[in-house]
């Protein structure tokens, strides 16, 4: 601490700056991307691997608790990731309030809804396969 | 009629200074490039997480669903959309590590950061075409 900081001591302990939530953002961002990078990878092999196959072998593939937890993190941390990215463009490119603030709730709404879509098809998977 | 004293009309220029460059004349930075790359596929592979969706939801409904996922994704537009899917991940992927990099402060020099966006360009585009051959491999029976 500087004689010249006009913050409170709470302010700068707390350290979450003018927009109430530190380095939130930046830190989750960082964090799916490190955990995207073997999974994205994981999920590319296993979509090749099934280029052109039957409905019942890649049901049958994600089945596979391995499999189907793998690509449960795959799509939780792919629409996590996804919606950080897009709020970042969406406040850099619109600037009437009312509408960057549609967008947002949009953005989050459609990630939860891809996400729990996407987890549904992926536990009747599991289920229908024991 | 004489120019006003603020106006843009000729005037002499004593230091040869340049002037601002415009969009339109700029000459884009390969640097720049990648940055402007890594937003667009970044919104490319958000419209993919849909396909991988619908990929997953006809998986679990059964064998007509799956057949019109597997009709569109055969069909030729089908095939650019997935490989333009295929070179966005492999593009933000190797783009994203690169900023991963630079989180931990390397690869800040001007000709090292010239030099990484033109590997992540070439690397992704090599990364894209590769995967799409092995696709085709396996659709023909191949096998990995």
């Amino acid at each position: 601490m500087t004689a010249r900081d006009l913050r409170t001591p709470l302010a700068q302990v707390e350290g979450l700056g003018a927009a109430r939530a530190g380095t939130l953002h930046f830190w989750h961002q960082r964090m799916t991307a490190v955990a995207l990078v073997p999974l994205s990878l994981w999920f590319v092999a296993s979509a090749l691997a099934y280029v052109g196959a039957e409905q019942g072998a890649v049901a049958a593939y994600f089945a596979d608790p391995v499999n189907t937890i793998l690509m449960f993190l795959f799509v939780l941390a792919s629409t996590y990731h996804m919606s950080l990215g897009l709020q970042i463009i969406i406040e850099d490119y619109f600037h009437h309030e009312g509408q960057k603030i549609a967008l947002l709730m949009l953005n989050r709404f459609a990630a939860f809804a891809i996400g729990a879509a996407s987890a549904l098809a992926l536990i009747r998977m599991s289920l229908a396969g024991h | 009629m004489a120019d006003a004293p603020n106006s843009p009309g000729p005037s002499p220029r004593p230091f040869g200074r340049p002037l601002s460059p415009h969009l339109q004349i700029y000459r884009w930075p390969i640097t720049m490039v990648a940055s402007i790359a890594h937003r667009a596929t970044g919104v490319a592979l958000a419209a993919g997480t849909l396909m991988l969706s619908w990929w997953l939801i006809a998986a679990a409904t059964g064998p007509e669903a799956y057949g019109v996922f597997a009709r569109v994704a055969a069909n030729p537009v089908g095939e650019i959309i997935l490989f333009g899917f295929l070179w966005s991940l492999a593009f933000h992927l190797l783009n994203g590590i690169r900023h991963l990099a630079w989180d931990i402060g390397y690869g800040f020099r001007v000709p090292t950061a010239k030099l990484t966006a033109a590997l992540v360009f070439a690397g992704s585009l090599l990364l894209a075409v590769g995967a799409f051959i092995v696709g085709f491999m396996v659709k023909r029976g191949f096998g990995i």
